[in-house]
């Protein structure tokens, strides 16, 4: 006999049903709210950095003899900058990060493997511009060299770093035992094991945080300002005279209150971003191509 | 190819913890030894000795001697990655890489191990699969992944991973706890035909298994708990669940304990 006041069948209470109704809107709330920003900037710099994207003379030329007076001019000079010294960055910090990683997941015990950890999470906290001074004491004051991209890439190796070690052991962490057992108990080194079973395994996952270490090092701008001084023509050469990237550039024109100049300054933010985006798809494909396989 | 295996005096330690203390005992080429016991008596553990498999625990280490064939697999100089080559292993979840082709599973221990003929992989991948009782089920999909497998063949798949480089003696750590009993009667009855060719040490849980499936039994229990893993006797499977010796095996088997 069911009535009103059985406890075990009981409808879900008022109270409850308020909690519930409560706390739904507060997560959409939350995330309204976090949304707001993102497609604030987005909208911004769409809205006031699309005009020059559509010219080809953007993508092609460099900002060589154009005055802050000047509409448009090119930011292929900054984006060829800004992707040499990721590149190089990235050629210096990737094997070292995931090698890090690597140490610390399967080899690493006891104390040094600590130490080794213990160093990556400092790393983490260096601020940019504490990296790019210590590579321009070392760099200029040591060495007596000149301010050129591969010391910005240099100070960018030591942010990137801490990105991929963190990142990769992640990824390492989650491949199961299992599977490292199964290869050792068919007669494969260790090392073998790392290299065949382990990594190709995490290969996605590894992909996805290098590109995080990418993007992040790529909007980086202290290093920049200490170590890479601006130039408005193009240079490929990373060891030797003023390099371009779009940090500086927006920095550049940033200070000019002309249109023409404001104009680039939204366009080259954009430009960055689109940078990123596209770099990001790409690692998304590249590790599609490598993955585990789903297919039945 | 098949050998045998004994133990004398063997302690095996994680760290300064003894898990198992004492164990000495043999086990026959082309039989099926089964190591049967409460969780927690080092079964499987006393089983990871026999490939060195171990050590790879932080502070995994044995005191005693564990011979094949007369060779002390703890001797110095012996170096661990040969001996997993000639004793191989079957894990209690089926485990096939995750990214490679069931070909390439099976391929797997050759290929890293530095074969590379493509006419003898091929000839070792059918040979193994068939071994195994897997071929006619994937022979038309080798190079789709092995994870599309259900769990049985994905066992199956695994144990011709690892009778492809023709190890001497194959170890099986419950290979059956995480299938379906269908699946359970297709790997049993490949441990039957397999045993002709390997020596066979299986730990399970499922006595009924180890009565049917092992010519051997060895039972192992633990005094209580942080004390040793033993072994309390090994003989004959059909004596040992009709007229177990021991007071402690007949409680076990009978259901009595445990």
């Amino acid at each position: 006999m069911a009535t009103a006041t059985s406890t075990t069948l009981a409808p879900i209470s008022d109270s409850r049903k308020l909690r519930n109704h409560v706390a739904t809107f507060a997560m959409y709330a939350c995330f309204v709210i976090a949304m707001i920003p993102l497609v604030w900037i987005i909208w911004t710099l769409v809205a006031k950095g699309a005009g020059l994207l559509g010219d080809p003379h953007w993508w092609t030329n460099s900002q060589r003899g154009i005055t802050s007076r000047i509409q448009g001019g090119g930011a292929y000079h900054a984006i060829i900058g800004t992707l040499l010294m990721a590149l190089v960055t990235a050629l210096i910090a990737v094997p070292l990060g995931v090698g890090t990683a690597i140490y610390l997941v399967e080899y690493g015990r006891g104390r040094i493997a600590r130490a080794v950890s213990f160093m990556v999470d400092v790393l983490t906290g260096v601020p940019s511009i504490v990296a790019a001074l210590f590579i321009y004491a070392l760099w200029i004051g040591t060495f007596g060299l000149h301010r050129v991209g591969f010391a910005v890439s240099l100070a960018l190796v030591l942010l990137m770093i801490p990105v991929i070690v963190r990142s990769t052991e992640e990824m390492l962490r989650l491949v199961p035992r299992d599977l490292r057992e199964a290869a050792f108990a068919l007669g494969v080194p260790r090392w073998k094991t790392i290299m065949s079973i382990v990594l190709p395994t995490a290969f996605s996952g590894i992909v996805t945080g290098i590109m995080l270490g990418l993007a992040r090092v790529m909007g980086e701008t202290a290093p920049l300002l200490i170590l890479g001084p601006y130039a408005k023509a193009i240079n490929t050469n990373l060891f030797s005279g003023n390099m371009a990237a779009l940090p500086t550039m927006i920095n550049q024109d940033r200070v000019e209150a002309l249109k023409p100049a404001v104009d680039r300054v939204w366009s080259a933010a954009l430009t960055l971003i689109l940078l990123v985006m596209v770099l990001s798809l790409l690692g998304r494909l590249v590790s599609r191509l490598g993955s585990v396989k789903t297919s039945r | 190819m098949a050998k045998r295996i004994d133990t004398s005096g063997l302690d095996v330690f994680y760290g300064d913890f003894k898990a198992v203390e004492d164990v000495s005992l043999t086990v026959e080429p082309r039989s099926v030894t089964a190591f049967i016991g409460p969780s927690g008596c080092g079964k499987s553990t006393l089983l990871r000795t026999f490939n060195r498999m171990h050590e790879v625990v932080p502070g995994g280490r044995v005191a005693g001697k564990v011979l094949l064939d007369d060779e002390d697999l703890y001797a110095e100089g012996v170096d661990p990655v040969a001996v997993r080559r000639t004793v191989g292993m079957v894990f209690q979840r089926p485990n096939p890489f995750p990214t490679m082709s069931i070909y390439d599973n099976v391929a797997s221990g050759l290929r890293l191990n530095g074969v590379k003929g493509r006419t003898l992989l091929d000839e070792t991948v059918e040979q193994s699969l068939r071994r195994a009782n897997l071929w006619e089920e994937v022979k038309d999909r080798l190079n789709k992944a092995g994870s599309g497998l259900s769990g049985g063949q994905q066992q199956r798949l695994c144990i011709a991973r690892a009778i492809a480089v023709e190890p001497q003696v194959l170890l099986m750590d419950e290979p059956c706890s995480a299938l379906d009993p269908i699946s359970t009667l297709a790997i049993e009855d490949l441990i039957f035909e397999l045993k002709n060719r390997y020596t066979i040490v299986i730990v399970t849980h499922n006595m009924q298994q180890a009565a049917r499936v092992s010519d051997r039994t060895a039972f192992f229990t633990i005094a209580g708990a942080g004390k040793p893993g033993r072994l309390i006797e090994i003989g004959d499977t059909a004596e040992m669940f009709s007229r177990p010796s021991e007071r402690a095996t007949e409680d076990y088997i009978t259901g009595r304990f445990g």
